[in-house]
């Protein structure tokens, strides 16, 4: 069957855009002196370019985009809808705004983890109001609808503080941040979200069986024997935790959590619960992929990541609520 | 009443000021097909929710398996009782097999994940309900027969004692409503109780052991097919008049004269 080959297939991959992201870049590297950078015996430019720039960018690049597939999939479990996810659903967005208050009043400068733990707050807030809001309504349109209200109020704070920004410096900070980048990320950057993705990432893989059962309607999954209730707080939790922390670590990048599961999902026979791993891994492949092009470029300022993830991933929204549109 | 047995004693139930169940009761035992029957809005869903302990009644008392129901846990509810709610669309297009092997939930199964009882059950459950040929298929192929069967698999999958089935054969031609009826009489024989919220009178008189009668959350009578299945209790129910004919064994209600 060749569902079994997806997860190595996803891995190799994963491996070979590594190797790619490390090689690829302003400063010309021949892969014989990557390799040996790369085994840590290279010479002291080298070393600082891999280990300093690419590799730690390359590896946020998998580790967000990972968190975002995984709690894309599970959300898109959780409400029954291929079109959850957390940028669309404003979990990103809000994530952003804690994140940029700690960030900007110093909190973060205090205690060392003020910035994922607001970011985690941030994305909590929005993925409860969200399931809260859920099943009061049967209607998919009204839950988009209050991502979108989620996403514009998160908007609208950004905005007033962008307005009060003391300097054009702190500006450009916060414009990174909406918009997403793994540029400058360090491995330090990496082993503070680190802890927090896998908790999370722990809890959606955990919970994944009940979101094969809530593809009956809620009532049938409580009636095969899951507790709703129970479900949903793990998936609230676990896809805040992850989509927190991987905003933490690159800024609010949307529509990744859509692509990939998307894809995914007609290999693995539709079920929810198989479309997790493979979601995440695919989707931190692309991330990586993307980030690889957005630094080779040529031009004086990069593109942020998180633009380029969104025109890839904004015209495959639209084509999916189009379909389903047709289908209902 | 058995210990296997679902019971429920005059219970009442009211939600924002709206009386949905009043004084209703209803008795359930292995080896029999009891038939609830009774207009829309008559309160047949609210009377099987506190049955099984989904919504707990204001009055009165429920047992199932010889326990209070609200409190079970959601898994000890499923093997003690498999719960067909009126069908919805699925959510995503999962393949059949995969629907049925959801029937193995409660004893810790996901459908990339069974055990070896798991796999013999969902294997019975798919010959039982002639689905062996389908297993592979993605559910928004079937035809609304041939999903019904699939429900009703699962239900089989599941192998708990008592099936509760909430209008199974709803918006099926006669020949796939007769199909279903048949997989559920053919649970019934095999020592299983079955519950089933039916609107059509023919087919309950067809299939039933007995026969509930339920109208304005009052549980109104109950009791065998030739007793009950009368012009006097289809008045009373639904407020129409029909005429009962009896042949060679057969009942058959002839609605609107």
């Amino acid at each position: 069957m060749r569902a079994r080959w997806l997860i190595p297939g996803l891995v190799v991959g994963i491996l070979v855009a590594l190797v790619v992201a490390c090689l690829l870049g302003s400063v010309p590297l021949p892969p014989a002196r990557m390799a040996t950078a790369l085994l840590g015996m290279g010479e002291p430019g080298d070393m600082l370019v891999v280990w300093q720039v690419r590799l730690p960018r390359a590896l946020a690049a998998l580790v967000a985009g990972g968190a975002l597939g995984l709690s894309g999939a599970a959300l898109q479990g959780l409400l029954r809808n291929p079109l959850a996810e957390p940028g669309v659903l404003g979990v990103s967005a809000m994530s952003a705004l804690f994140a940029t208050v700690a960030l900007f009043y110093g909190l973060a400068a205090v205690i060392p983890f003020a910035l994922p733990l607001a970011a985690i707050a941030g994305a909590l807030a929005a993925t409860a109001i969200i399931a809260w809001a859920a099943p009061r309504s049967r209607s998919v349109v009204t839950l988009i609808l209050v991502g979108v209200g989620i996403s514009s109020f998160s908007g609208a704070i950004m905005a007033l503080l962008m307005n009060l920004a003391p300097n054009p410096f702190t500006l450009a900070d916060m414009v990174t941040w909406m918009m997403g980048s793994v540029a400058n990320r360090s491995l330090d950057d990496l082993a503070l979200s680190a802890p927090f993705i896998a908790a999370g990432a722990a809890l959606l893989i955990a919970a994944r069986r009940g979101l094969t059962a809530l593809a009956l309607g809620e009532e049938a999954a409580a009636g095969v024997g899951l507790d709703v209730a129970r479900q949903r707080m793990l998936v609230v939790l676990g896809a805040g935790l992850a989509t927190g922390s991987a905003v933490a670590l690159a800024g609010a990048i949307g529509f990744v959590g859509i692509v990939a599961p998307h894809l995914v999902r007609p290999w693995v026979g539709h079920d929810p619960a198989r479309v997790l791993v493979p979601s995440a891994l695919l989707s931190g492949l692309i991330l990586i992929l993307a980030d690889i092009t957005v630094r080779i470029i040529p031009g004086d300022t990069e593109l942020k990541l998180g633009v380029v993830a969104a025109l890839i991933g904004a015209p495959v929204f639209v084509m999916i609520a189009i379909r389903r549109g047709a289908v209902r | 009443m058995s210990e296997a047995g679902l019971n429920v004693i005059e219970a009442s139930l009211s939600i924002k000021g709206a009386s949905l169940l009043s004084q209703a009761s209803l008795a359930l035992n292995p080896g029999e097909l009891v038939i609830l029957l009774g207009p829309n809005g008559a309160g047949k869903t609210s009377l099987l929710r506190v049955a099984l302990g989904l919504a707990r009644a204001d009055g009165g008392t429920a047992t199932l398996a010889g326990r209070d129901p609200g409190a079970l846990t959601p898994t000890e509810r499923a093997r003690a009782v498999t719960y067909l709610p009126q069908m919805r669309d699925l959510a995503w297009p999962i393949r059949v097999r995969d629907v049925v092997a959801l029937g193995r939930f409660a004893y810790g199964a996901a459908p990339a994940r069974l055990a070896e009882a798991d796999t013999i059950a969902v294997a019975h459950a798919l010959a039982a309900c002639d689905l062996l040929a389908l297993a592979n298929r993605a559910t928004d192929t079937l035809s609304g027969g041939e999903l019904a069967r699939v429900h009703i698999a699962r239900a089989l999958a599941s192998q708990a004692p008592l099936m509760v089935a909430d209008e199974p054969v709803a918006s099926l031609d006669p020949r796939h409503q007769h199909q279903v009826m048949r997989l559920i009489r053919a649970f019934v024989d095999r020592g299983g109780g079955a519950l089933v919220v039916l609107h059509d009178l023919d087919l309950a008189a067809l299939f039933a052991d007995r026969l509930v009668w339920m109208s304005e959350g009052r549980t109104l009578a109950s009791g065998s097919v030739a007793e009950t299945m009368t012009p006097h209790w289809v008045e009373a129910v639904y407020g129409i008049q029909a005429t009962v004919t009896r042949s060679d064994g057969a009942i058959r209600v002839l609605v609107g004269r």
